[in-house]
């Protein structure tokens, strides 16, 4: 039908086709690459973006609070997933100081994140996992941990204490650290 | 009818290509040699077979689920029928196959085959093994109890020691600032679609690999690698002395497989799965996170650091290790594949299998972390039963001091064993000691009051061999 096209096409502009052809096909997978990876790329990195709401959560009655007591108390994250069940608990080291002033301690080890525990009676804060040992204000006493415990903000509303969720205190390395 | 069934098996063999594309490979020419040294290999991937076929049927009633994934577990364990003996495969399969790929490892390593032409067989396998470990590690993980819920938190802390980009690693792990119901379902998707889709393909070129360059020979002292002349001449010595590996090779690889699945089933059916944690409730304070035995070692490392070298350990032992590993057969591809003549080598095998050891034994034992069980000290220890030597030693139990000091066999051994410490401090010394601390220990002085202070000293300056319940020789 078109023989005399296609010898044309195959003497004339033989190797300009082939190359337009193959740069034509390189283009184009590199698009339908990027079209296929990059959405779920951004949804998978989303979590680094999104700034999570923080918020305060009730905790408890102050009346419910001994001067000079650290107790446990749970609360949840922030916005948590209608799937996170139990996981969406978390939990801080409450004490009361005086009449108006409470310090909430995070139950994570600034050393590897493990929950640590309140000894009342040593005054003293322990964690399981290294054998990081905290004072009664939340500084190292002993073992590993680089850092204090992170302490939430906390407020009495009413006559209700309140804390201020907060991320996972993370121990990073700054970068200015030399060696 | 059999002819028929024949023509049916001709058609499919001419279509398909069996004889032609895979009857060679398996009956390719392989040194007569090698014997039982070349079954771990073979094995790992019996191992990891395992892992998929009852990873697989696990997937079908596991919830990936913050909220249900512990309950979903107690299902498979208590309920499902044969649950429990599939819990238990997939997790011995998993030991099994950290095992076999290490000692796979080590033997590959001894005989010095990543050298010229199987760079690149030594490679993909360093990556395989490690995105073992991180099967491993993420499997352990996905069990969701306190222990699994845990584990995330100390790897959020380790990535986001990383400079520069920490934060991020840690929030990536994560799926957000806190873990929650985003945390499990990321690493759901690591340990059951990216790392086995890397393993099948890692494993696929590995193979590729293996069959391109050849089975190696075992090492000779006397033939050293020559990437000039290596290629002729180990074609003319397989030519000469060669076997097919179907079935003269293939046999031994099936026998120990054999014997791999035997003892991965074995102990699904006598010990069964390992027994779930509390549940995965990061308010829970009383969790004790362990990990499993192929990470005790590491765990203890974690411990027993001085905390400036801490960072090098945490970002340097996988990163490092790594690289040391990967580029390996980089730096060194030619001369001898002996392990007599590569004492290095030998001594590397060596000190990493006893380092192994010994801080995994640490690892179990603990001794850095304070013992919170701790009963009182009996009677027998005390020696009396009231004054201030009776009041003291209450005191040691109810201030912590026996969370990490051990008195006649009772207590944590984080400080020093003070059974005998009544003959090694002085009063002055132990009240020093006692109120201001020192190596590791916190300053009591805040805590205790003067009377207290008094009684506990009391209490410790009794503290002698003599006296000790089971001294000899009083």
């Amino acid at each position: 039908m078109s023989e005399s096209n296609e010898t044309n096409c195959q003497k004339g502009d033989a190797s300009d086709r082939r190359s337009f052809l193959a740069r034509l096909t390189m283009w184009l997978t590199g698009i339908i690459g990027a079209l296929m990876v990059l959405p779920p790329l951004a949804f998978v990195l989303s979590p680094l973006f999104k700034k999570r709401p923080a918020d305060w959560r009730p905790v408890g009655k102050v009346a419910k609070f001994k001067t000079g007591e650290t107790v446990l108390v749970n609360f949840e994250d922030p916005s948590p997933e209608p799937w996170a069940g139990v996981t969406a608990e978390t939990a801080a080291w409450l004490r009361r100081v005086d009449d108006t002033e409470f310090i909430a301690f995070s139950i994570n080890c600034r050393h590897l994140g493990c929950p640590v525990r309140w000894v009342a009676d040593a005054d003293l804060f322990m964690c399981p996992c290294h054998g990081g040992v905290y004072y009664k204000d939340g500084t190292v006493a002993a073992g590993p941990p680089p850092e204090p415990l992170d302490r939430y903000h906390v407020r009495v509303r009413g006559d209700e204490v309140e804390i201020h969720t907060a991320p996972v205190p993370l121990t990073t390395t700054p970068l200015s650290a030399d060696a | 009818m059999n002819q028929r069934f024949q023509n049916v098996g001709e058609w499919i063999d001419s279509r398909i290509g069996f004889s032609d594309c895979v009857w060679p490979l398996l009956t390719h020419i392989v040194p007569r040699d090698a014997r039982w040294w070349y079954v771990f290999g073979s094995a790992t991937l019996t191992a990891f077979i395992v892992q998929v076929i009852s990873g697989v049927a696990l997937a079908m009633a596991y919830v990936p689920a913050g909220d249900q994934a512990y309950e979903s577990l107690q299902f498979i364990t208590n309920q499902a029928p044969f649950g429990s003996l599939l819990r238990g495969m997939h997790a011995y399969g998993a030991s099994a196959m950290v095992a076999l790929v290490v000692i796979h490892l080590m033997q590959v390593y001894l005989h010095a085959t990543y050298k010229y032409p199987r760079e690149l067989n030594w490679m993909t396998g360093v990556v395989l093994f490690f995105v073992v470990l991180g099967m491993a590690f993420t499997g352990q993980l996905l069990r969701w109890d306190a222990n699994g819920v845990w584990s995330v938190f100390v790897a959020t802390e380790m990535v986001a020691r990383t400079p520069f980009i920490g934060q991020s690693l840690a929030d990536f792990l994560m799926g957000g600032q806190t873990v929650g119901g985003s945390t499990l379902t990321r690493f759901f998707v690591y340990h059951v679609f990216v790392m086995p889709a890397i393993i099948f393909a890692g494993v696929g070129l590995h193979l590729f690999l293996l069959m391109r360059h050849g089975v190696s020979e075992m090492p000779d002292p006397n033939r050293p690698v020559d990437p000039a002349t290596y290629k002729q001449e180990y074609e003319a010595r397989l030519k000469k002395t060669g076997v097919a590996f179907w079935p003269y090779a293939m046999w031994r690889d099936v026998v120990f497989s054999t014997f791999v699945i035997a003892v991965i089933v074995g102990c699904a059916l006598v010990f069964g799965p390992p027994a779930l944690d509390h549940a995965p409730d990061p308010a829970s304070i009383d969790a004790n996170p362990v990990p499993d035995w192929y990470f005790l070692w590491y765990f203890a490392v974690l411990s027993l650091l001085p905390p400036n070298l801490e960072i090098w350990f945490i970002l340097g032992v996988p990163v490092l290790g790594f690289l040391v590993m990967f580029c390996l057969p980089l730096v060194s591809n030619k001369g001898h594949r002996a392990p007599s003549k590569r004492p290095w080598a030998v001594g590397i095998v060596i000190a990493a299998v006893a380092g192994f050891l010994v801080l995994t034994i640490y690892g179990y034992l603990e001794p850095w972390s304070p013992d919170f069980g701790v009963s009182e000290l009996p009677a027998s220890v005390v020696g009396v039963d009231q004054g201030p030597v009776f009041e003291g030693a209450k005191l040691a139990h109810e201030k912590g001091c026996l969370f990490c000091h051990t008195i006649d066999g009772h207590g944590g051994h984080r400080g020093p064993d003070l059974s005998n410490i009544g003959q090694q401090l002085t009063r002055d010394d132990l009240v020093i000691r006692i109120n201001n601390g020192g190596y590791n220990m916190p300053a009591f002085a805040s805590s205790l009051d003067t009377d207290q202070l008094s009684n506990i000293v009391d209490f410790l300056l009794t503290r002698s061999d003599d006296d000790a319940p089971t001294g000899e020789g009083g």
